[in-house]
């Protein structure tokens, strides 16, 4: 089994595809939604985390290509600004998952633990978080 | 065997004083005893870097030719006080920007002359005899003006709220996004480090008290607004809630950026941490023993930040410890904890000023008048009301 976390960009005539079903349905793949921003004739964001077997996987990447989607690996990743970062550790303080945590005076980022919700990026006084999504 | 100022004084001078941080005197006096580590020791350091929203800077301009009487002043786009002489100004750093809001205020000008930016002054006058010219759009840096310096008018709280939420949707505070339900604490002290801690009854600190303020060599120019010794404290003399304060003064020329960070509070504005420390001499046993508190002996009070009223809701005491270890328990509740203060930078605080003192001879000062005392006054709330009931 692998896993691993897409970056889709759904086209306007597209976002009301039942593609998550036909992934599970079709490939067997797990879908896990992290994020999504999905709304009737725009164009569509999600972040899905997918676990399967490899060769699933690739089929199923090639299905939601094949229905128009623009399919990429997700960065999945916050950028520190270590420069404006004060270790104040606000953002540990709304990070439910727990992937930024303090240990003694450092900022650890365990990226498996992101969610990719972003409260960390709107906490943070320094604006020293970004996300590539 | 107690210590005088002058002793501690002369050994600063001399260059043998021992200078330790907070934390180092607190193992020390774990490991050696109270009466030890007091007799060895002379001076300890603290250090805090926190928002600390109550700051600002006074600025003096000189004169443009011809001279203008400024009033409707903007740096950067930031109004900054008119309501001083000709080319007189008072910056405060929540003062959001006209054209960028939140993201750019007061703090973030400072931030940007201590890092030696240029900034856009733009004025406008009445135009008078001695001041004819009515318009000026300029640049300036720090090295340009005749004074600066950061007059702080509440700093270095001595103990603070822990926040949480019971409602059930987010809030934005000063002290970070609350989740609702409980969802999550946050803290805002140096806890075993804060200078005002280590110092609980103002015996040492006072006006006229040099300290580190933002990386320069300052004063404590009075007590701070707000200042309120009435609070309940602990066996130790130790405030449990926000307490007393203290307004700094000190020189924005010799500010370092490492100490001073401008900073935007989600839904709630600008705000800028800047680093406060006190060296305070060992002169007995008495003090010696607030000094050598930890953050296992420290306690905060939790208050309810879900209930928008000036009296929150006190739903619990806890340790700075406990806070720090990543969760508290309310209500048999585990709530994830989160500091807004950084502990790291207030260690590095604590640690420059013990090399002030240590090795460079920056020498203490007795206060000139103590601070307002327990039982001398609390802080007013403001009612609404009418001029015939007054
Ligand atoms: S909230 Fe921002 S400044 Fe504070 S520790 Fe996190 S990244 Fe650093
Ligand atoms: S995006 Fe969310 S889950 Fe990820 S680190 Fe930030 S707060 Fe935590």
């Amino acid at each position: 089994m692998a896993k691993k976390r897409l970056d889709l960009t759904f086209p306007p005539r597209q976002s009301l595809k039942p593609v998550v079903y036909h992934l599970v349905k079709d490939f067997d793949i797990v879908p896990n939604i992290m994020r999504a921003q999905i709304q009737p004739e725009q164009e569509g964001r999600m972040l899905l985390e997918v676990t399967g077997g490899k060769e699933a996987l690739a089929d199923g990447i090639a299905f939601l290509e094949s229905q128009g989607l623009t399919v990429r690996e997700a960065a999945s990743d916050i950028c520190l600004d270590e420069e404006r970062c004060v270790t104040c550790g606000l953002c540990t303080a709304v990070c439910r998952p727990k992937a930024l945590t303090l240990s003694g005076e450092e900022l650890v980022f365990d990226k498996d633990k992101c969610v990719y919700c972003e409260a960390c990026v709107i906490a943070c006084p320094r604006r020293a978080i970004a996300l590539r999504f | 065997m107690a210590k005088t100022w002058e002793e501690i004084n002369a050994r600063i001078a001399a260059g043998n004083a021992v200078v330790l941080t907070a934390e180092e005197f607190a193992e020390l006096a774990a490991d050696e005893g109270l009466k030890k580590a007091a007799e060895r020791v002379d001076v300890v350091t603290t250090g805090t870097f926190g928002p600390m929203c109550s700051s600002g800077v006074f600025l003096n301009f000189g004169h443009s030719d011809p001279p203008i009487k400024m009033g409707e002043i903007t740096l950067n786009d930031v109004p900054a006080s008119g309501g001083l002489a000709a080319v007189d100004t008072y910056l405060g750093i929540t003062e959001p920007s006209l054209s960028r809001g939140v993201e750019y205020g007061g703090a973030h000008v400072v931030e940007d002359l201590i890092r030696g930016h240029a900034v856009r002054l733009k004025a406008r006058g009445p135009g008078t005899d001695c001041y004819p010219r009515t318009e000026i759009d300029t640049w300036i840096t720090l090295d340009d003006l005749n004074q600066a310096y950061f007059f702080n008018p509440r700093n270095a709280y001595q103990n603070y709220a822990v926040a949480v939420n019971s409602s059930d949707r987010t809030l934005y505070t000063y002290l970070g996004p609350l989740h609702p339900h409980l969802g999550n604490a946050t803290y805002c002290s140096a806890g075993a480090l804060s200078p005002l801690l280590n110092d609980p009854t103002y015996r040492t600190i006072g006006v006229g008290t040099r300290c580190f303020v933002a990386g320069a060599p300052g004063y404590v120019a009075w007590e701070g607004t707000q200042h309120n010794p009435n609070q309940e404290r602990d066996e130790h003399g130790v405030p449990v809630k926000p307490a007393g304060t203290l307004a700094v003064i000190a020189d924005l020329k010799q500010a370092q950026q490492e100490f001073f960070s401008a900073a935007t509070m989600a839904g709630y504005g600008v705000s800028s941490f800047v680093g406060i420390g006190v060296p305070i001499p060992v002169l007995d046993e008495q003090i010696a023993e607030t000094l050598a508190l930890t953050d296992a002996n420290i306690e905060a009070t939790v208050f309810d930040y879900g209930v928008q009223r000036r009296a929150r809701p006190a739903l619990a005491r806890v340790s700075y410890a406990q806070l720090r270890s990543g969760s508290i328990e309310i209500d048999g509740k585990q709530v994830p904890t989160g500091p807004i203060s950084s502990l790291a930078v207030a260690r590095r605080i604590a640690t420059t000023l013990k090399s002030w003192v240590a090795e460079r001879g920056f020498a203490l000062t007795q206060p000139l008048e103590p601070l307002p005392q327990m039982g001398t006054q609390g802080v007013k709330p403001l009612e609404v009301r009418s001029e015939e009931a007054i």
